[in-house]
C-alpha cells in the first residue's frame, strides 16, 4: 500500500482521472455533447466537479488518521487546486458566458441574489487557498498560520453546499447528499481530534506515572 | 379577401427528420465551435411520430425561427418524469397515453368525459408558433398544434358560477417512478380565470412539429398559454374543473414566493433568486431581452388592466 501511494505513478494517475471531467467536457463540446443548453450544462458539470474535489480534498486527512496512511498527504494539495481549477471554470464560464463579462449585472447579482452571494463566496475563499498553496508559501507564513489560514476551506465548502441547496427548484437530492458528505468529514475531524487528545491525555499519564515511579 | 389556407402537406413532410438532421450535421461540420453546440443525431431519440394534419395556419403566429425538434424534445421540465432537462426524453417512452378520457365538471351545463379522438374533433387543427418562455430563463419558439381552449369552454356551457378553470394532469407513480423526486406536490394542478381561459391565444393543444405531441412534451393534451412562464401550460390534462373561487396551483403551492398564480411573463418582476429581464433562446448564444407578456401584450395586457402586477405576479 505504502508503495502504491509513494509512487510517483500514482500522482499521475490521480492527476489525468482529476482532469478526465475537463477532457469530457471539451470532447463534448466538439462532438455536439452539451445538449440543448450548452452554457447551463458546462455551469452545472464544473459545479458539481467542484464539490466532489472540495470533498475529496477534506477527505484526506480524516482518512489518513483513519486508514493510518499518512502518505494520502501527497493528493491533498493536487486535489485542492483541482476544486479551484473547477471553481474557476464555473466562475469563467458565469461571468464570461453567461454576463458577458457585465460587471454591473454581476454585482448586483451577488448581492441581491442569496446563492450567488454564497457561490462567489465560496470561490473568493479558495482564491487565497489557491495562491499560498506552493511550499514557499508555507514556509513564508510557517506552519501554524498556513495552517490556520487553509482551514477557510471549510468555510469554502460550506458556502459551496449552500450555493447549490438554494439554487435547486425542488429536487433537493444532489445538495443534500454533498451536505452528508460534508457534515461527515468535519464531525470526523472533531471524533478523530478527541480521540487523539483522549490517546494523549492517557500518554501523558503512564508517562507522569512512570516518571513517579521512577522518582520513587 | 380569401383567408389563406394552408397546404395539404403537414409540416412534417415539409421537413422530414432525417433532412433536418442531415442539415443539421452539415452546418455542425461547417460551423466549427457554434455547430459544436447542435445535436448530433445519433442523441436524438427516436419518436413515435403520428403525423396530424393542419387545417389551419395561425395569424398568431410568430415568424421568428422555430428552435429545433431535437432541442424541445430533449430539455424538458416534466417532473413527473425525473427533474433534470434530459430526463422526460428518457423516462416518459413507456407512458401509456392511448386510451386517454379528459372529464369536464364543475360549474357547467354540460359535464362529460371526452376520449381524445372526440376532443380533437371539436374543431380544425391549426397550427401556432408560438414563444414558449420558462420561468428559469429559457426559451423556445415552438410550431404547436391545437385549437383554442374556448371552443371546448362553449362546448360545455359553463354557468354563471365559473370564475376559474381547474386542470389536472395524470399522475401514476408506476409508470412515473422518478415522481418520488419531483419535490412538488403531485399529481400537477394549474389553474387560469375565466376570461384568461377563454382568451383566443390559449390552446388546447395537441401536437407539434406537425405530428401528435411525444410524450415528454406533454402528450397527449396540454395546455399552451404563451403569455405566462412555461409551469402554466399544464401537461398530460385528465380532468378539467369548472370553480367558482381561484384553484390551486402547484408551484403556486410548493413555493408561493417565488411562483405567482398568475406567472405572467413579465421582464420587471423578477424570482427571487435570479432576473428575468433577460431569457436564453435555445440554440442562441447571447441572452435576448424578456418582453412584457412574452411578446403578447397587445394581446392580454387587458385582462390585467388595473391589477398590480408586482402583487400578482
Amino acid at each position: 500500500m505504502r508503495t502504491v501511494l509513494t509512487s510517483k505513478w500514482t500522482k499521475v494517475a490521480v492527476f489525468l482521472l482529476a482532469v478526465t471531467p475537463l477532457a469530457r467536457l471539451v470532447w463534448a463540446a466538439f462532438h455536439h455533447g452539451l445538449g440543448a443548453n450548452p452554457i447551463e450544462f458546462i455551469t452545472h458539470q464544473t459545479g458539481d466537479w467542484i464539490l466532489i474535489f472540495l470533498m475529496l480534498t477534506l477527505a484526506v486527512t480524516p482518512a489518513r488518521k483513519l486508514f493510518r496512511q499518512p502518505e494520502l498527504i501527497r493528493f491533498r494539495r493536487m486535489l485542492g487546486l483541482f476544486a479551484f481549477t473547477y471553481a474557476f471554470l464555473h466562475f469563467s464560464t458565469w461571468i464570461g458566458l453567461d454576463k458577458f463579462f457585465d460587471g454591473t449585472e454581476m454585482l448586483h447579482d451577488v448581492r441581491k441574489r442569496p446563492f450567488i452571494t454564497a457561490g462567489f463566496s465560496g470561490f473568493l475563499l479558495m482564491v487565497p487557498l489557491a495562491i499560498t498553496s506552493t511550499a514557499g508559501w508555507i514556509r513564508r507564513l510557517g506552519g501554524k498560520r498556513w495552517q490556520a489560514l487553509h482551514r477557510l476551506v471549510y468555510a469554502s465548502a460550506l458556502a459551496g453546499v449552500v450555493h447549490y441547496y438554494w439554487l435547486v427548484k425542488s429536487d433537493v437530492r444532489k445538495p443534500l447528499l454533498f451536505a452528508a458528505i460534508l457534515a461527515l468529514l468535519l464531525a470526523l475531524r472533531v471524533v478523530l481530534g478527541l480521540v487523539q487528545k483522549r490517546r494523549a491525555g492517557a500518554r501523558d499519564i503512564r508517562q507522569e506515572e512512570t516518571t513517579t515511579t521512577e522518582g520513587a | 379577401m380569401t383567408i389563406k389556407k394552408s397546404h395539404d402537406i403537414p409540416y412534417s413532410e415539409v421537413t422530414p427528420k432525417n433532412v433536418y438532421l442531415n442539415r443539421r450535421r452539415f452546418l455542425a461540420a461547417s460551423a466549427g465551435a457554434l455547430g459544436s453546440l447542435a445535436w448530433h443525431p445519433s442523441q436524438v431519440l427516436a419518436l413515435a411520430g403520428t403525423k396530424l394534419s393542419v387545417a389551419l395556419k395561425s395569424p398568431f403566429s410568430t415568424t421568428e425561427s422555430q428552435t429545433s425538434y431535437a432541442d424541445v424534445t430533449h430539455y424538458n421540465n416534466f417532473y413527473e418524469f425525473g427533474t433534470e432537462k434530459t430526463d422526460p426524453a428518457k423516462n416518459a417512452q413507456n407512458f401509456k397515453t392511448s386510451p386517454w378520457r379528459v372529464s369536464v365538471s364543475g360549474e357547467v351545463n354540460k359535464p362529460g368525459n371526452f376520449d381524445l379522438d372526440a376532443l380533437q374533433k371539436l374543431a380544425p387543427l391549426e397550427e401556432r408558433v408560438y414563444r414558449h418562455r420558462c420561468v428559469e430563463a429559457w426559451s423556445i419558439v415552438v410550431p404547436w398544434i391545437g385549437f383554442p381552449l374556448n371552443v371546448l369552454i362553449k362546448q360545455v356551457e359553463p354557468t354563471s358560477k365559473a370564475g376559474f378553470v381547474a386542470f389536472e394532469s395524470f399522475y401514476d407513480r408506476g409508470q412515473m417512478p422518478e415522481s418520488s423526486h419531483a419535490g412538488i406536490p403531485l399529481p400537477y394542478v394549474e389553474g387560469l380565470r375565466m376570461d384568461e381561459a377563454m382568451h383566443p391565444l390559449c390552446l388546447l393543444c395537441f401536437g407539434m412539429y406537425g405530428e401528435a405531441l411525444p410524450k415528454q412534451d406533454g402528450a397527449p393534451v396540454r395546455l399552451v398559454i404563451p403569455w405566462k412562464y412555461g409551469f402554466k401550460s399544464i401537461k398530460s390534462i385528465v380532468k378539467i374543473r369548472f370553480v367558482k373561487s381561484q384553484p390551486p396551483a402547484t408551484w403556486n403551492l410548493s413555493n408561493p414566493n417565488e411562483y405567482g398564480f398568475y406567472s405572467n411573463v413579465n421582464p420587471g418582476v423578477d424570482h427571487p433568486r435570479w432576473s428575468q429581464a433577460k431569457e436564453r433562446r435555445l440554440g442562441e448564444f447571447f441572452r435576448r431581452p424578456t418582453l412584457p407578456f412574452n411578446g403578447y401584450a397587445d394581446q392580454v395586457a387587458q385582462l390585467y388592466a388595473g391589477m398590480d402586477l408586482r402583487k400578482y405576479f
